[in-house]
């Protein structure tokens, strides 16, 4: 089957490649070519921007056995909706995905339901219990492209080092949720005024300190790189950027919640601004902006957590934590980051959402070279919207950016070389 | 005169403007005076009802709760959270609507969750009463708390209460600092830095790590109780070493302004935060707040039920 592309007239931005420039792009077969085949599809992209397919390297798609929340299927399509040609899965289903069996089970579901890339990763501890090493190996060889035990940390110092060192074998990265657990202990919310205020059980920023800390000295010690998720206070951003200064290997990603919302929004005791780690204050959203400004966070991610409604809607300590984001999250990034802050620029942005990820996990994705495989995303930075839950296509409805208006989004998303959706007709399937 | 009180629910003081908390002391003080009768009853709730879900437990609250609704004429129901569905699994917010759909019109909620009574305000078209909610908010003891001061004092404009205690914990000190704070008194938090950190002076108020530098400047010192059943891990080394450093003591007792008045929650742990004789002695005003902790709930309950407010009663 010979399917091809002309993507006309759109502003190119490859960071991959240091491209910049107006230039038509042409598909054939899945992969980037250097010349229009005939027949081709023409896409005007005239006035839009054309990039690599967006990357997102942390989202939980449930299932295994939770798929009440979300499914691979309905994910995925949430994914291609903001823009995201490519996710990579937290293991934290039920069971948990710290075997082959898991692991191929998810593959092959996504095979067959996803409309976007989905790629795994396992865990670092068996059940993400942080007790065992989980078959590293064995998971290895099965095509995980990262270990964590996101949703929880490995507290026990002595097993995270073994892993690493173990890791390194393979060349796996190691990417960790940062929560020192006697310092977070019953907390539900940030430390701080309002935690003060509303009688919430603090979770301090010095839990996530202390584990950024074990994390910079592990990959030091071991010259392996290790990856902090969702970074949420400010002085880990200090932290990171003094070892990144020093050549330590280490990299760190932020959330959109993390540079938009501050701990007032849990204010009305609202389930929907639960999540871990949790909305700091102004202060942490400003170092944490300055440090995807100036290169120390060089990742931004999701942190897509979908809870079903009646999971959601009880008494605020019991919530679970977390909250949709990949529909927002492109918007949420370039109304922050571009349009209000002016703090990077757009491309920028975007080698954070595809080179730098593709990079850091081995991906053979965010890029367009020629050959490359036609995963492809077109948006529009500029394009006022207003975002609407309802028409969301997650399972879950558990999102604080409900009925936010936001400028920048995805108009077409593009994998290996087919359109799933675009912004005028909906998915194609 | 203009009706000022406009709200359904009682959830936090925080929700509540300087002139709204007025309406209800005013309100209560008009009905302070029907608790002094023989006959101590009004028809201004008969045809209502009132459950009391106390999800936690509680002695003083819900039986003041009870009588505060019997002088009202208000039909009332108990529920303990033992004997509930609760147990059973069922979630809040179904109980509540059960409650709701055998028409209920107040719902008095403790429960340990902190914006418990909140959740269920926005989603039942029944009064919510928060009687107690985690550490958020005690709104009712925070009330009386208030209007035993301005009983006593004549007013709550510039003066010096000292809250101790275990801060951090207490929704007895969050309802006492949004009303005390509002209305104009200058308050200070006492305690060990674990139990009071330093977030709290973002509310408006001192916080203060010895007793003896703010016991002779008091007005008012407000004992809190020390919760031994909160304390899940270590905040301080031992109620002994509590009691030496924050406990008012006799010898402390001494060092007090003759006319400075000494407040408790209750219950209250003897010979731990308070001195035995000193709870019991001539500036103790522990059992005031409770008498008045009754005029206040029938006042919250007859305004949330859309009562109109009494006119203020001008000190002579």
């Amino acid at each position: 089957m010979s399917e091809s592309l002309h993507i006309q007239g759109g502003r190119v931005i490859d960071p991959a490649n240091g491209i910049d420039e107006i230039r038509d792009l042409f598909v054939l077969d899945g992969r980037l070519v250097d010349k229009k085949s005939p027949g081709a599809t023409l896409i005007d992209a005239s006035g839009k921007v054309v990039t690599p397919g967006l990357i997102d390297i942390h989202v939980h798609f449930r299932e295994p056995g939770q798929s009440h929340k979300e499914t691979i299927e309905s994910g995925s399509r949430a994914a291609a909706m903001g823009g995201f040609t490519t996710v990579v899965c937290m293991p934290n289903t039920n069971p948990v995905a710290d075997s082959p069996a898991t692991i191929a089970w998810i593959q092959e579901k996504a095979e067959k339901t996803a409309c976007v890339n989905v790629f795994c990763t396992g865990a670092i501890t068996r059940g993400i219990a942080g007790e065992e090493m989980a078959p590293i190996g064995a998971l290895a060889a099965a095509g995980v492209v990262a270990l964590t035990d996101d949703g929880h940390c490995v507290q026990n110092h002595g097993v995270m080092r073994r892993a690493v060192e173990y890791a390194k074998q393979f060349g796996l990265p190691i990417m960790d949720h940062c929560q020192e657990a006697t310092l977070s202990a019953d907390g539900v919310m940030n430390e701080g005024e309002w935690s003060t205020r509303l009688g919430l059980p603090g979770w301090p920023a010095l839990a996530e300190d202390l584990i950024v800390a074990r994390n910079i000295l592990l990959a030091e010690e071991t010259g392996h790189p290790i990856h902090c998720q969702h970074i949420s206070s400010a002085r880990s951003v200090r932290l990171l950027r003094e070892a990144r200064k020093r050549g330590v290997p280490i990299t760190a990603e932020a959330c959109p919640h993390h540079i938009s919302l501050t701990d007032e929004g849990l204010k009305n005791f609202d389930t929907n601004f639960k999540v871990n780690p949790p909305l700091r204050t102004q202060a942490d959203i400003d170092e944490i902006i300055k440090g995807i400004a100036d290169g120390t966070i060089t990742i931004l991610a999701s942190d897509h957590a979908p809870h079903a409604p009646y999971e959601k809607e009880v008494e605020l300590d019991k919530a679970p934590f977390g909250m949709l984001g990949l529909e927002t999250e492109l918007a949420v990034f370039l109304e922050i980051l571009l349009h209000q802050r002016k703090a990077c620029t757009l491309p920028q942005v975007i080698a954070m959402l595809t080179v730098n990820p593709a990079r850091l996990l081995g991906l053979d994705r965010g890029t367009l070279s020629l050959g490359a495989i036609a995963d492809i995303t077109i948006l529009d930075p500029d394009l006022a919207w207003k975002y609407d839950k309802n028409d969301s296509p997650s399972l879950s409805r558990n999102t604080p950016f409900h009925g936010f208006s936001l400028r920048g989004r995805a108009v077409q998303t593009i994998v290996d070389g087919k359109t799933v959706w675009n912004l005028e007709n909906g998915f194609s399937d | 005169m203009k009706k000022i009180w406009n709200s359904k629910d009682l959830c936090a003081l925080a929700d509540h403007s300087e002139e709204e908390l007025r309406v209800i002391l005013d309100t209560a003080t008009a009905f302070k005076g029907v608790g002094e009768r023989n006959l101590k009853k009004v028809p201004a709730l008969r045809g209502k009802t009132m459950v009391n879900l106390f999800v936690e437990p509680s002695t003083r609250t819900r039986i003041s709760f009870e009588l505060a609704a019997m002088r009202l004429s208000a039909d009332v129901v108990n529920i303990n959270a033992s004997a509930s569905s609760l147990e059973k699994g069922e979630t809040l917010l179904d109980t509540a609507r059960n409650l709701e759909a055998l028409r209920v019109d107040l719902i008095v909620i403790r429960h340990k969750s902190a914006g418990s009574a909140r959740f269920l305000a926005d989603r039942l078209k029944a009064s919510v009463i928060n009687a107690g909610d985690g550490a958020h908010e005690h709104p009712t003891q925070g009330l009386l708390d208030a209007f035993t001061i301005r009983e006593k004092l004549g007013t709550l404009e510039g003066v010096r209460v000292s809250i101790v205690g275990d801060i951090l914990f207490s929704r007895v000190a969050r309802s006492n600092i949004e009303i005390l704070t509002k209305l104009g008194a200058k308050v200070t938090l006492v305690g060990p830095p674990t139990l009071v950190p330093k977030t709290f002076e973002s509310l408006g108020v001192r916080v203060a790590h010895n007793i003896d530098e703010v016991i002779g400047e008091s007005d008012v010192i407000n004992l809190l109780r020390i919760q031994h059943e909160r304390q899940k891990t270590e905040y301080f080394p031992g109620l002994g070493e509590y009691t030496a450093r924050f406990g008012l003591t006799r010898k402390r007792a001494e060092q007090l302004k003759p006319e400075c008045l000494i407040m408790h929650p209750g219950p209250m742990n003897r010979g731990v935060e308070i001195d035995s004789q000193v709870a019991d002695g001539r500036s103790s005003v522990i059992l005031d707040q409770v008498t008045n902790g009754l005029a206040v709930r029938m006042a919250v309950l007859y305004l949330c039920s859309g009562g109109a407010p009494f006119a203020p009663i001008t000190a002579s």
